[in-house]
């Protein structure tokens, strides 16, 4: 039996008002010039492994198809090279759309399951929340934990050499003034752990 | 108030007219409130609204009640003056009243459009119509100057516009001075093979019409010449000319060309400005086989006896029969009366060096657009081959589309012709050698006639059109078919991924830039330009070859990117234009203008040197300031600066001003 | 010549080699660096992920910590610092709702902005500064023969391209070139290395290192000089999984720093040279003149 898909996007679809919520995001207001040239897919090196390109994704946040755009990989493969950003002939900061459409995956929890990159995330801000420095090697441990722990026996060759020439650093870094950084911090979203 | 301008009986009636300017004002105003408010004023004879006062009925009602009511000053409030005062004062003349006993009031950009709260903006109403109604009672009658228009034409710059520009006003019979500052006229155009969308040989239907500028009786032809001054004013223009020395006599010259074979230099050495350094030339050039004139030009700055003093000096002996040529020439400042000047300066090409990801300059078989014209006309470097750096014949190449245009890193413009350009250089570059060509694009913009079906042609001959704003040029292979070659890495959009295709040599559509020295340019003959650098039009639908200088006139790509059709329109509105005002003979000049009371100056010369149109000289007999009112602009700084207060302006006296400024505080 | 200096978290961890070879090279040159006071995480690519406010106030609040320190530069060698600085403070400038969410966050901690710092990649300080000639001077142990590729990566050159050009920067070229090295023509100079997806999204992520491994080879180069402690890691700990998804391509990846340090004759293991996983091959033994007399081989660099 031949596999086929029916797709078709109705109105219904769509999300009324994303695209104007993150054309309101503060630096992406430049989104309504975007011409569709290509040129940040062009640009971009991690485009070819994308869901949707760049491109499309511009298209699809100004047409307000957040689900689509929200569920793709396209947002968490992102490098943030700044490539697109710096070749957009309509300065649209592509980059920093990126990073908006992140911060809504990862509020509303939409985003593919067992991706490492949200999770390498949020793993992130919480240790930089709670000890105001990352330790990476500590940080990398977290990580496989939470994602995918069979990982850490194939890494086995890598966390070796980490040790042997010195980098695999155990002790954690964290800064002395730490209840400042958590005031300071909950002045943005009251106090809450990170997500 | 002068007791003659009230109509022997010393009494002032006022007529006014408030404009509904359909929904423009009349949405936010209210009219009828306004009027029925001014009626109410001292000296209001008549006041009405209406819904179109620009209109025949409109004008009508101001000459009809000029007669009915003996009116003896008129007031209109509705768009701006620079709309229809000239409507109005025409209208009131009509009605038998001098023009100038007429005051307008703007409240339409300066009330209706920008306010939103109707209350206010009809409170606003009432006060500019207060103050002006306060105001007229001071005007004069006064008449306006008339000025005649010298009959003669310069045109600046040799391409194609100032050709046709030229061409059209001599066939007209007036004369006209065509300054070129290139040792030949012909512009790019010259430099072009075939022209789009017809595939006529650039030359073959340019070529005519340099050779009829170069022999017809009515145009003088200066190349190697620049405009270095410009004073006066429209119908009257004192213009300086440079004319840079050839060390060639142009009379003599028949240009047999023994002189440049027999130079010092064997070899030719420098780039070949009009091969755009494809091929050399010597110190001594011909600048290519059309020429016009067809006369021999020497580099200043390459030629040794020029620059050193010392050289054998061949090319002498060459030309010993004629003698032409000759090193003692000097720059020559010639003046010139005419009444009209039209500016054809043309444009600049993007420098493609800005946009490093695309490799010109780096990889050698990255040329622009220009560049591949010289490749492939027959008369070029190549002699029409189309052939890569190492010689041989490419095989594969790209073309990209809308390089410096439509971009705010560079510039933010369409350039208009470039896809068609480019569509016409595919389907020569496939003629000429048979490769896979593909045009790498945004969008196809083939407005003109005969240009969507020329698309189509490019089509059909097996062009490939992609989709896709080219990201990068790159010569690193990722596999096996890109060695050696060019790679150029797009989003191929239609199609819905990324590409990288393997070409030998890549052609950059480089966008139009204004001139290098635009700025400098406008400066001199007193003109704007607008915020893109390209000179500005009066108005851009209604008169694209008109200036805010009268009897300064554009044409041609400096106001604007734009082909070969539209510059020859535009040459010819130019130059209609111009022959309108010399056959008319005169033209008439606002009264806004200073004037000095004589017995009032005290002769201390504050106000000569801020003039900017240097109107003001100083009689030494008299030891007064004496002002030109021809000159005059009427902008006000002298009135402003006298210490005495005997510089007065019409139109704008002190007790206008100070009655108008009551009038707002008074409501 | 006085600086601030923010390491940053990877500085201290995976990338120590950088500030090993960092600070001697900066003290030889005269420059006195003092590390920033308490400084905290700048939240990289990572935390703005997650919250945008939140990872403004992070980067302000090193940002108001440098600005009570003095009024020095602030010297960031991390090119993610780099960036999240620079970034912070061109968004509190342009934006207001974001100048108000940092104002008020530094309140609570009784700090204070006012945009005064700036933040300066010890290229800009080496070049601009220091100077490429008293660089030439310092050099006892020109790198005559070493064919370097320079990589710059990414985020020092984008956005933010102040202090060299965005698509083909030179100023590390001309550094190199000054400690008698010889600079390959290396066009994937600013070409992203995969950043954090080398970890995550291998076959994407890998293969950009791959890519940039491989052309260098090709290049005829000895050794990738770079300037990001990212590409670095990216770069030198990955050998093993590029050899057996696409192929070999060994190359070693060093600091330029490091390549300074050596120039100027310092130990290589103080330089932490023996941190990478694929080791620079050593020098020739024999040194040549204490002073780098200008080489022939030198390609014609134009200033900035």
């Amino acid at each position: 039996m031949m596999e086929i898909r029916r797709t078709i996007k109705y109105d219904a679809d769509r999300v009324k008002g994303f695209g104007k919520e993150i054309m309101n995001v503060a630096g992406c207001d430049q989104l309504p010039s975007c011409i569709q040239c290509g040129t940040c897919s062009g640009t971009c090196p991690l485009s070819i492994y994308m869901d949707f390109s760049p491109r499309q994704i511009m298209a699809l946040v100004r047409a307000d198809f957040k689900n689509e755009v929200l569920r793709s990989n396209t947002i968490w493969l992102c490098a943030s090279c700044y490539g697109c950003t710096v070749e957009c002939p309509r300065q649209i900061r592509i980059t920093d759309i990126m990073y908006a459409l992140k911060q809504r995956a990862i509020h509303e929890r939409v985003y593919p399951r067992h991706m490492p990159i949200p999770i390498l995330a949020k793993e992130f801000a919480k240790m930089v929340a709670s000890k105001g420095r990352i330790t990476e090697t500590l940080l990398v441990m977290q990580l496989f934990l939470r994602a995918n722990w069979r990982a850490v026996l194939g890494s086995w060759r890598l966390g070796l050499g980490l040790i042997t020439t010195g980098r695999f650093v155990l002790k954690p870094e964290r800064i002395a003034r730490r209840a400042e950084l958590a005031s300071m911090l909950a002045t943005v979203n009251g106090n809450r752990k990170t997500p | 108030m002068n007791p003659s301008s009230t109509n022997g009986d010393g009494q002032l009636r006022i007529g006014f007219y408030i404009c509904h300017c359909g929904h423009n004002i009349g949405s936010i105003v209210d009219c009828p409130a306004v009027a029925e408010y001014v009626s109410k004023l001292p000296g209001v004879a008549v006041s009405r609204d209406y819904k179109y006062m620009c209109s025949d009925p409109g004008q009508e009602l101001i000459q009809q009640d000029i007669r009915d009511h003996r009116l003896n000053r008129v007031v209109v409030a509705s768009c701006s003056p620079l709309l229809h005062e000239h409507t109005f004062r025409t209208a009131v003349e009509r009605g038998g009243l001098n023009p100038f006993f007429f005051q307008m009031v703007n409240i339409r950009e300066h009330d209706s459009w920008v306010h939103t709260n109707p209350a206010e903006a009809t409170a606003k109403a009432k006060a500019l119509a207060h103050a002006a109604v306060h105001r007229v009672r001071f005007h004069k009658p006064l008449q306006t100057t008339k000025v005649p228009i010298h009959p003669d034409v310069l045109v600046v710059g040799g391409g194609i516009a100032g050709i046709h520009a030229a061409l059209t006003l001599g066939n007209a019979g007036k004369k006209v001075f065509l300054v070129e500052r290139e040792p030949s006229i012909g512009g790019h155009m010259a430099k072009f093979d075939k022209t789009f969308p017809t595939l006529d040989c650039a030359a073959c239907i340019l070529t005519p019409k340099m050779s009829a500028v170069r022999s017809h009786e009515n145009v003088t032809l200066w190349t190697y010449s620049e405009v270095v001054k410009v004073e006066g004013y429209v119908g009257n223009y004192l213009v300086t000319v440079r004319r840079k020395p050839r060390y060639v006599i142009e009379d003599l010259c028949v240009g047999c060309q023994e002189c440049i074979k027999s130079c010092v230099y064997k070899e030719p050495k420098f780039a070949d400005e009009f091969n755009v350094g494809l091929s050399k030339r010597k110190p001594i050039y011909i600048p290519f086989p059309q020429a016009v004139p067809q006369v021999v030009v020497i580099d200043p700055e390459r030629c040794l006896k020029v620059k050193t003093g010392k050289c054998k000096q061949t090319c002498l002996e060459a030309c010993a029969d004629r003698k032409a040529i000759d090193f003692s020439q000097k720059e020559e400042l010639v003046q010139i009366k005419v009444g009209n000047i039209i500016i054809a300066t043309g444009f600049n090409l993007f420098d493609a060096k800005r946009i490093p990801q695309y490799g010109y300059g780096l990889y050698p078989n990255v040329v622009t657009s220009i560049e591949l014209e010289r490749l492939v006309t027959s008369s070029g470097p190549t002699g029409g081959e189309i052939i890569l750096r190492n010689g041989q014949k490419p095989k594969t190449a790209g073309f990209i589309l809308c390089v410096g245009s439509r971009d705010l890193k560079t510039n933010r413009w369409c350039s208009r012709t470039c896809c068609m350009h480019s569509m016409k250089l595919a389907q020569l570059f496939k003629e000429h050698t048979d490769a896979d060509v593909t045009i790498f694009y945004m969008d196809i913009r083939a407005p003109g006639k005969g240009c969507e079906e020329f698309y189509d042609k490019s089509l059909r001959e097996g062009i490939r059109f992609v989709r896709g704003r080219v990201a990068e040029v790159t010569d690193w292979a990722l596999a096996p078919e890109e060695e050696g070659k060019l790679v150029i890495r797009v989003e191929d959009t239609l199609a819905g991924f990324v590409r990288r295709i393997p070409v030998d040599m890549i052609v950059l559509a480089v966008g139009m830039e204004p001139q290098a020295d635009a700025q400098d340019v406008r400066r001199l003959f007193n003109m704007s330009c607008g915020s893109e650098g390209w000179f500005l039009e009066k108005h851009p639908k209604l008169a694209p070859v008109s200036t805010f200088t009268d009897g300064v006139f554009i044409a041609g790509c400096c106001q604007g990117p734009k082909d070969i059709p539209d510059s020859i329109a535009q040459a010819g509105a130019a130059a209609a234009e111009a022959m309108a005002l010399i056959d008319k003979g005169c033209i008439e000049l606002e009264p806004n203008t200073a004037y000095i009371a004589e017995e009032e100056c005290s002769g201390c010369k504050s106000c000569i040197p801020l003039c900017p149109y240097t109107a003001i000289s100083f009689d030494e007999a008299k030891k007064k300031a004496v002002l030109n009112e021809a000159l005059c602009k009427g902008c006000g700084t002298c009135v402003a600066s006298c210490p005495s207060g005997s510089i007065k302006q019409h139109l704008f006296e002190d007790e206008q001003i100070f009655s108008e400024i009551e009038g707002v505080l008074a409501y | 010549m006085k600086y601030s200096y923010f390491p940053g978290c990877s500085l201290k961890g995976l990338g120590r080699a950088y500030e090993e070879s960092l600070l001697p090279v900066m003290k030889l040159l005269g420059i006195d660096l003092v590390e920033l006071d308490d400084w905290n995480c700048c939240g990289a690519t990572a935390y703005m992920s997650v919250d945008e406010g939140e990872a403004c106030v992070l980067a302000a609040r090193n940002l108001a910590i440098a600005e009570k320190t003095g009024p020095q530069d602030l010297l960031t060698p991390c090119s993610a610092c780099y960036l999240v600085l620079n970034k912070a403070k061109h968004n509190v400038e342009d934006f207001p709702q974001i100048r108000e969410g940092v104002h008020r966050a530094l309140r609570a901690a009784n700090l204070s902005y006012r945009g005064t710092t700036a933040v300066r990649h010890p290229l800009d300080v080496l070049y601009h500064d220091v100077g490429v000639e008293a660089i030439r001077q310092k050099v006892v142990r020109p790198l005559t023969g070493l064919k370097v590729a320079p990589y710059y990566g990414c985020q020092v050159v984008r956005p933010y391209a102040t202090f060299d050009e965005a698509w083909n920067p030179m100023t590390m070229d001309r550094i190199l070139a000054a400690l008698g090295a010889e600079v390959v023509h290396y066009p994937l100079k600013t070409k992203c290395c995969g950043a954090s997806l080398t970890g995550t999204v291998p076959e994407a992520g890998l293969r950009l290192s791959y890519i940039l491994l491989k052309e260098a080879v090709r290049r005829g180069a000895d050794v990738i000089a770079t300037i990001c402690p990212l590409c670095q890691f990216n770069l030198d700990a990955y050998h093993d999984q590029i050899v057996k998804r696409w192929g070999p391509a060994r190359i070693a990846t060093v600091y330029f720093t490091q390549l300074m340090g050596l120039a100027f004759g310092l130990d290589p293991r103080q330089l932490g040279l023996h941190r990478n996983f694929v080791p620079m091959k050593p020098l020739a033994a024999q040194p040549s003149e204490i002073r780098n007399p200008k080489s022939e081989t030198q390609p014609n660099l134009e200033k900035v």
